[in-house]
């Protein structure tokens, strides 16, 4: 059985592995395991990526360890290779992989953008939240003190993805960590923060799902009329406000 | 010009080839299923191949053309009917003033592209007019077609306005003319009720037991009828890693098979979500994605294992085809503009 013919290399400082996904996007894979790391490697390549682009690329996803290009083979032939070339040796693969190679090499002389601090008013508990008495009893904590954790750590978008504007955040203190629930909802309105496993995050538009729900944010997360559509981007930095049901209240009134 | 909608079929929606650029926020690409149908569909009607047409599912619709509009139907056969009189695919037509469009039994696929010259003139949401059902937003109001629905087409181009005039010799009696130029058979996917799919290999394929990887390329898998334009759920023979490995999501693409816990693939397909986290076996030839989207729910499909660079063949000359019949629509537009 024929596999996938992955380039694996050193471009410069940076250690990546190409691999194709199809005939029209590659996968630049740059590290193994989720950490800081392999993330400001991927935020690099990402940025790198918005400022200089080849001929028929279309457009880039960056995720946790790795940053996937989409491209039009025939525009990637036409603008780095030969159009004229429909023999069985034309390689628009092979052309974008040498040109992403070139560039990873280019990587450490770019600076790296500043983080964004992005800071979420979250209405804990209540109807709202409806999880938080069974969060703070897995953990012997008071709801309070579920709160005052969830509200006291730095995340880190590590990605979006699953839904508009939905963010992949690093940094839940192990101590609220808990468990999907059992039975997932058939629908979790837009805006609900939960918490699955040792991931948190916020539900950007409304859809089935199995987190523990432990308050609302009235602070929209997917916006499709503003450029880019999302509240958060990759490499922001996240932080939970608490507010109380008033305020929620009223956020939610000057929204309409 | 406007196009009424009368009765809105099984499940019609605006569609253009997708929203590209924001898949990095986590927005789904979504647009046609079956892309090649509506890029011919518009190049036939003299629009940009990108142009807004309407996707038409398996029940189709009956739309009432006011003012004369140039149509062209491609893709799946759902035996459109034009004021009583069969009108065949992959043509440019003419609809008189006061048409009715129909359509009847699935004679071949399930997903019908209808183009109008200007295209559908819905309002661009994160540059697409496509509709993004999940999210309420893009195509028309960003929901199905409903009865009574009202669809303003956008100016025609002069391409539009030239392939009109070749054809005004060619009206019958009720106003109707069907062009004599078509769309080079050896150009068309070869579309089946049950299609060989060429596909390559998968990133994660060598996680897979060979055994598993054997029967994937071998066997037959089922189109259950729990699909949508996400994904195809298939049933067939279960897959099996090597050994159990929880993997870090990444993006996805068209035709991106992966395999969740209960060992049955997912095809995923225009709505698909950006990024998955199961182990992809495979990865469908962007050629072959047109028959994937003409196989219906509960029909079969069969996966031919083919090398990446016969997939970036398939698909260069592909591209060409669609570029040589473009030079030709363009070509008899320019020799008409001479004598007209």
């Amino acid at each position: 059985m024929e596999g996938l013919s992955d380039i694996y290399g050193k471009y410069g400082a940076i250690e990546a592995k190409l691999l194709p996904l199809g005939d029209s996007a590659i996968t630049v894979q740059l590290g193994e395991t989720i950490c800081r790391q392999t993330h400001d490697r991927v935020r690099q390549l990402a940025e790198h990526l918005e400022r200089s682009r080849f001929a028929g690329m279309i457009e880039h996803v960056p995720a946790f360890l790795s940053v996937t290009v989409y491209f039009d083979p025939f525009e990637a032939l036409a603008g780095l290779g030969d159009p004229a070339d429909l023999s069985g040796s034309a390689d628009p693969m092979a052309l974008v992989a040498g040109w992403l190679a070139d560039n990873l090499a280019k990587l450490e002389e770019t600076a790296q953008e500043k983080p964004r601090l992005t800071e979420i008013p979250v209405c804990y508990g209540g109807e709202l939240g409806p999880d938080l008495p069974e969060v703070a009893a897995v953990h012997g904590l008071s709801e309070q003190e579920v709160i005052e954790i969830h509200a006291s750590a730095e995340y880190l978008v590590y990605m979006l993805g699953f839904a508009p504007g939905f963010a992949y955040l690093g940094g839940l203190p192990k101590s609220i960590a808990t468990p999907r629930k059992q039975t997932p909802r058939l629908s979790i309105p837009a805006g609900t923060v939960g918490i699955a496993g040792d991931q948190t995050g916020v539900y950007p538009i409304a859809t089935p799902g199995g987190w523990q729900l432990i308050g609302k944010t009235p602070e929209p997360l997917f916006l499709p009329d503003a450029t880019p559509p999302t509240l958060l981007r990759a490499g922001d930095i996240v932080r939970f406000r608490p507010i109380s049901r008033e305020e929620f209240d009223r956020r939610e009134a000057e929204r309409r | 010009m406007s196009m009424i909608i009368l009765k809105p079929g099984l499940l019609t929606t605006v569609q253009d080839l997708g929203r590209y650029g924001v898949q990095q926020f986590g927005v789904i690409v979504g647009g046609a299923m079956d892309a090649f149908a509506l890029r011919i569909a518009n190049l036939l009607v003299g629009n940009d191949e990108g142009a807004a047409g309407l996707e038409i599912t398996m029940v189709g619709p009956e739309i009432y053309f006011a003012e004369k509009t140039l149509i062209s139907i491609c893709g799946g056969d759902l035996s459109p009917v034009l004021n009583g009189r069969e009108v065949p695919l992959w043509k440019t037509v003419v609809a008189p003033e006061g048409s009715l469009l129909q359509f009847g039994p699935v004679r071949l696929g399930c997903r019908a592209y209808l183009a109008v010259a200007g295209g559908i003139d819905a309002p661009v949401r994160m540059n697409s007019r496509s509709t993004y059902l999940r999210a309420g937003l893009g195509g028309w109001e960003g929901r199905a077609l409903r009865k009574g629905d009202r669809l303003p087409a956008g100016e025609p181009a002069r391409a539009s306005q030239v392939l009109a005039e070749l054809l005004a010799d060619q009206a019958q009696a009720d106003g109707v003319a069907i062009s004599r130029w078509s769309v080079a058979p050896e150009l068309l996917p070869s579309y089946t009720a049950q299609p060989e799919v060429r596909t390559i290999a998968g990133q994660e394929l060598a996680l897979f037991d060979e055994d598993s990887a054997d029967r994937f390329f071998g066997e037959t898998y089922r189109v259950k009828t729990e699909s949508d334009r996400m994904g195809y759920r298939l049933a067939g023979d279960s897959l099996r890693l090597r050994e159990k490995r929880e993997l870090v999501s990444s993006a996805v693409t068209f035709g991106t098979v992966q395999v969740p816990p209960d060992g049955q693939p997912i095809v995923l397909m225009a709505d698909r979500q950006t990024t998955g986290g199961y182990p992809k076996i495979a990865q469908v030839a962007s050629v072959d994605w047109p028959l994937l989207a003409q196989t219906n729910l509960g029909g079969a499909v069969q996966f031919r294992m083919i090398s990446l660079s016969e997939a970036q063949r398939l698909y260069l000359i592909r591209e060409n085809g669609i570029r040589t019949l473009r030079g030709g629509l363009e070509r008899m537009q320019t020799s008409t503009n001479g004598r007209v």
